[in-house]
């Protein structure tokens, strides 16, 4: 083994760092130069220096209560955050997106939700058997006339809906009552076919265009709306549906 | 992992090693409060990565966020100590007589072994400080100062001797004197 090798091993070998088999390579070269000795006492003598020397410098106490101080705080403020909940977050945010993305398919798919129209129907429906229960729901004026009737909605209403009177055709008109249907007071007339009572709902359209008769049945009901001259008519009865779509027919010819 | 247990087991696992960081510290910023500051901003440190810790050598993983917060802050406070080149090729051993700093090493007393070693390049001193001081294994020096384990053996034989030369020329002056 050259002097160049054996220096540049020397410090793995005096370190521990070098295998049995160099090691012992490096010892044999050592006995024989004296040069690669001396370095090699050199390294020795380096560290019992260093061991000697109490170089080493000890942390002040002072330092580990600081730092344990501010351990404590970093843990907290960490704690904190953690309680707040960014952890959930991406949960937070795929729940947000799904629901999104739910409402607008609700919205986009109108066959999966109950349309203005539905809903109005119902509650439609619901107003006309509650006013068949007791007689003394019917109607809030008894009257044939319609000029008592007309009249009768005068300051209950911000608007006049149009009564009139088909006795002639077989449609007598009972009277009127207000009622509070689709968010607003609106008019109600109640007509008679033979043993059939039929409501006639009145108000104001947000659209003046007209539109035509659509039929619906529910829970038994008839139900017939259109609009027409600016207003909403809906009217709904136990009558069979030939015969209700006759009186809708009385009723728009008369405006 | 909660909070509290999290605190728990850091201290067990890292406190124990204050002694070491503070020696790093204070041998790479050569200076008490900067020290001080080093190594707490390196616990603090330590304590967030915490997670990525799996429990192996914790005064190595430790040591080397010492040393990465020392380089931040001396990148901060003293770049220019940073960017002396350092040429860590293998040099020839050239034929000089070393025996006269055999002799001089061993009477060399603390106080002229603790300056030759403050006034090595931030590079040497470091993997001497691991190697004499912390008795850490080439292996673990790496680990500390991100080097190949080649690096570590070279820079270690050319730190001890830089270290030799330094103290012998404090030996001339002092004999002129």
């Amino acid at each position: 083994m050259s002097c160049q090798t054996t220096q540049e091993l020397i410090h793995p070998y005096a370190d521990g760092e070098l295998d049995l088999a160099r090691g012992l390579e490096v010892e044999q070269h050592m006995d024989e130069c004296q040069v690669c000795a001396s370095v090699y006492r050199n390294q020795i003598a380096l560290r019992s220096a260093f061991k000697n020397s109490s170089l080493y410098h000890s942390a002040p106490a002072r330092l580990e209560k600081r730092i344990r101080s501010s351990l404590h705080h970093e843990a907290k403020s960490e704690a904190g955050r953690r309680s707040f909940g960014w952890r959930w977050l991406p949960a937070g945010a795929a729940l947000a997106f799904v629901l999104l993305m739910a409402f607008v398919i609700w919205r986009a798919v109108p066959s999966l939700r109950p349309s203005g129209d539905d809903l109005l129907a119902q509650e439609i429906v619901s107003n006309h058997v509650r006013s068949l229960q007791l007689e003394t729901h019917r109607t809030d004026v008894i009257s044939s006339d319609q000029h008592t009737v007309k009249p009768w909605f005068d300051g209950k209403l911000d608007f006049a809906p149009p009564v009139k009177d088909f006795s002639g055709q077989g449609f007598p008109l009972i009277g009127g009552r207000l009622e509070y249907l689709n968010n607003r007071a609106v008019a109600a007339l109640v007509y008679q076919r033979q043993k059939h009572y039929i409501n006639l709902y009145i108000w104001p359209a947000e659209q003046s265009n007209a539109s035509g008769e659509v039929a619906t049945k529910r829970q038994g009901y008839n139900l017939l709306h259109w609009t027409n001259s600016g207003m909403n008519y809906w009217a709904v009865s136990d009558l069979n549906g030939v015969e209700l779509h006759e009186f809708a027919r009385l009723v728009q010819e008369a405006q | 992992m909660q909070a509290r247990n999290k605190l728990a087991s850091f201290e067990k696992a890292v406190l124990p090693h204050l002694d070491a960081a503070y020696n790093l510290a204070r041998w790479l910023t050569r200076n008490d409060p900067d020290a001080e500051d080093v190594v707490q901003e390196a616990y603090l440190r330590a304590f967030r990565f915490f997670g990525g810790f799996h429990g192996e050598n914790g005064r190595a993983w430790l040591l080397g966020i010492v040393r990465n917060t020392s380089y931040t802050w001396m990148q901060r406070n003293r770049s220019t100590e940073l960017n002396m080149p350092l040429d860590d090729e293998p040099h020839e051993v050239k034929d000089d007589n070393l025996n006269p700093e055999e002799l001089l090493l061993q009477k060399a007393d603390a106080q002229m072994l603790r300056q030759a070693v403050e006034e090595l390049p931030l590079e040497f001193r470091e993997v001497l400080v691991l190697r004499e001081l912390e008795e850490m294994s080439y292996k673990q020096i790496a680990v500390v100062a991100d080097l190949p384990l080649g690096t570590v053996m070279s820079r270690l034989a050319r730190a001890r001797k830089r270290l030799q030369q330094i103290l012998a020329s404090h030996r001339q002056t002092e004999v002129l004197s």
